[in-house]
């Protein structure tokens, strides 16, 4: 089975503190990290090549740095990588982001499963797994939490709904984004580590792919972020004083008194 | 590409606008403000330079013939198995809000199969006209032939708006279709207004974590689609027996979906409905152990809410997955959150932020929770919560 799993580099927002006095992020010193939901990705890829052989490419699209989340991936045990980078790619939306991801999946030829996390925790759209679907015309199922059957041609997979889920087969090629009830990822090898100190990721570009610059970044992207500011506190905000007694007491009044509960009719 | 301008001979090289950037696109060089690649023209730093050292030029984007042409907002009227959740009764009076305004028709569009009463429902909701694909074929989610089906109906009718709810079905769905129809689309939106002058959609989400709020639109391409947070927007007044234009949807013979869904388990009571709870009462780490929950559950009882959990206590297996709050876990904004023992990890901010009212309760005064917390109380959960169940109490004996 030929696999690729997308994953991005993003800020570790894990250690991204706001300043209380501003709301607006601190974020001297944070790291950038593989995307946490990108990790169960790698995972199930992991899991998959264990059941049914083959190979797996990591792909990411980002600044030359992103090279990074590329030789982690090696790291985790995947066969090989691919950044997509290029000054054109700056700004991307989803749509822009996935023109690229799918010319660059395209070009790879015979791939018969892509694997993707459900969002990622910068942008939190979840709207790339779905776009590269269908960019290349491949059956999605979205929030997979379970492998239940793996065959070369098809898969029967759990997917994560609001009221339940739902068991569905999955011609392949096809793509999937999956959820954390994959599975925990396993640690990086040691051997795979000492591959991925060695490993020179291989980059392509907007030309490589055969992408004009309209097609791919800020130009490329139908949304734009017209403006930013932080977020407000809706209503007052205060902090009650006083003894367990009194400020037990008091919230609970608070909240009759602002009919957010009833307490009778 | 498009850039920033930066007067150097105004920059005094103050830094505000390199803590407002969310894009880390500024840097002070030789006390000078110096931008880069990773510019969004977002304007956040015009916005805050006290000395207008800074202008961000107009995007020019040429419009294509979708602008001009495409008229009326839809919305997407998810059901599973005919139930419909909550989300289209607010997506239908958040429609019916911005079709007003523009002074165009609200639609919505229903996918699924024994459909009956459910037009007569969105009419009742605020719908003008409903489009009705009602077909076997379209009894299970699929996202192909979902795609396939509303896509056809958008090149067809050309609607400006289209919105869904964030759910799970829509979040899968909906960026494939903006795909299929070549548009642009915001994830998870919690504000929508109309820009009157130019008939745009100001779509308004949380980014970053949360941490920040990025007003987006999309200028080029039609129509402009949104996901929604769900129990965010209001609902729209209920009018029986108001009725409207129902235009029925035939699909293709070959139309077929290549994914096949072989069961439908739900699971509501194992997964807890934290979506749709208007009360949910969410334990942390401060409870100290997997038998702190049983004054969560007392309280979640006595509200008549549900319990969410933090991700700590969850990878502590104090609690199952399915009550998680957070990014890994459900975004929720109830009615009421009260957070016991809860710090306040980013992560977690972000999906219950937009709460209505939210009641902190942590030992840790620094706590970040207590920076989106409309009422903290500083102290011990488990002298604070017995106070507040024996006052429920006694309120509620006093009304009889």
């Amino acid at each position: 089975m030929k696999i690729v799993v997308c994953i991005k580099q993003v800020p570790d927002t894990a250690h991204v503190r706001l300043d209380p006095e501003t709301h607006t992020l601190k974020r001297e010193g944070v790291e950038s990290i593989i995307n946490p939901f990108d990790l169960f990705a790698l995972e199930a890829a992991l899991q998959l090549r264990e059941q049914a052989g083959g190979e797996i490419t990591a792909l990411t699209m980002g600044p030359p740095q992103a090279a990074e989340v590329i030789k982690e991936a090696i790291g985790y045990g995947v066969d090989e990588g691919l950044l997509l980078s290029d000054r054109a790619f700056a700004g991307a939306d989803t749509w822009a982001t996935t023109a690229a991801l799918a010319a660059a999946i395209e070009a790879m030829e015979g791939v018969d499963l892509i694997i993707c996390g459900k969002q990622a925790v910068d942008g939190d759209t979840a709207q790339v797994g779905p776009g590269i679907a269908q960019r290349l015309e491949l059956p999605q199922v979205a929030f997979v939490k379970a492998f239940t059957e793996v065959a070369a041609d098809k898969l029967v997979v759990e997917r994560q709904m609001d009221d339940g889920y739902d068991v569905v087969a999955l011609p392949l090629p096809g793509l999937v984004t999956v959820v954390r009830e994959v599975g925990e990822p396993r640690p990086p090898s040691l051997k795979g580590k000492m591959r991925a100190k060695k490993y020179e990721v291989p980059v392509k570009g907007a030309a490589d792919l055969g992408l004009a610059e309209d097609q791919v970044g800020l130009a490329g992207s139908y949304t734009q972020v017209v403006k930013v500011f932080a977020p407000q506190a809706s209503g007052e905000q205060r902090m009650l004083e006083g003894s367990a007694e009194q400020t037990g007491a008091q919230v609970v009044d608070l909240l009759v008194d602002n009919q957010v509960i009833v307490v009778g009719s | 590409m498009a850039i920033i301008d930066i007067d150097k001979d105004l920059c005094t090289g103050c830094g505000e606008c390199i803590d407002a950037c969310p894009f880390e696109a500024l840097e002070l060089i030789d006390d000078i403000a110096v931008v880069n690649e990773a510019c969004t023209l977002c304007g956040a730093c015009e916005e805050v330079c006290p000395v207008e050292a800074i202008t961000v030029p107009e995007v020019e984007q040429a419009d294509d013939a979708r602008t001009a042409e495409a008229h009326g907002v839809w919305v997407y009227a998810e059901q599973r198995a005919g139930a419909m959740p909550e989300v289209v009764a607010e997506l239908l009076g958040q429609g019916r809000r911005l079709a007003d305004e523009l002074e165009v028709e609200l639609g919505a569009v229903l996918l699924g199969h024994n459909l009956d009463g459910q037009p007569e429902e969105l009419f009742a909701l605020g719908a003008d006209v409903v489009y009705v694909a009602d077909d076997e074929r379209l009894a299970d989610f699929n996202d192909d032939i979902y795609t396939e089906v509303m896509g056809r109906l958008i090149q067809e009718h050309q609607p400006e708006v289209l919105l869904a709810g964030a759910t799970s079905l829509g979040r899968s769905l909906i960026p494939r279709v903006a795909t299929a129809v070549a548009s642009g689309l915001t994830a998870d939106c919690t504000g929508l207004a109309i820009d009157p002058e130019k008939r745009l959609l100001l779509q308004t989400r949380p980014a970053f974590g949360g941490n920040i709020m990025a007003t987006i639109i999309c200028p080029s391409a039609r129509p402009q689609m949104a996901t929604v947070r769900p129990r965010v927007m209001k609902q729209g007044e209920r009018q029986e027996g108001r009725s409207g234009q129902l235009i029925k949807v035939e699909l293709a013979p070959d139309d077929k979906s290549a994914t096949r869904v072989l069961e439908v388990v739900q699971t509501l009571d194992e997964q807890v409905n934290l979506t749709g709870a208007e009360v949910i009462v969410t334990g942390g780490r401060g409870l100290g152990g997997p038998e702190g929950f049983d004054l969560v559950r007392q309280l979640a009882t006595a509200l008549g809410g549900v319990v969410g959990a933090t991700r700590g206590t969850v990878d502590a297996e104090w609690i199952g997955h399915a009550h998680q709050v957070g990014q890994t876990g459900r975004t929720v904004s109830p009615k009421l959150y009260v957070a016991l023992g809860v710090s306040g990890a980013v992560q977690h901010l972000v999906g219950m932020q937009s709460s209505d009212n939210i009641v902190a309760v942590n030992s840790d005064p620094n706590a970040p929770i207590f920076s989106v917390a409309h009422y903290g109380i500083v102290g011990d959960l488990f002298e604070v919560v017995p106070v507040m169940l024996d006052r429920l109490q006694q309120l509620r004996g006093q009304q009889g």
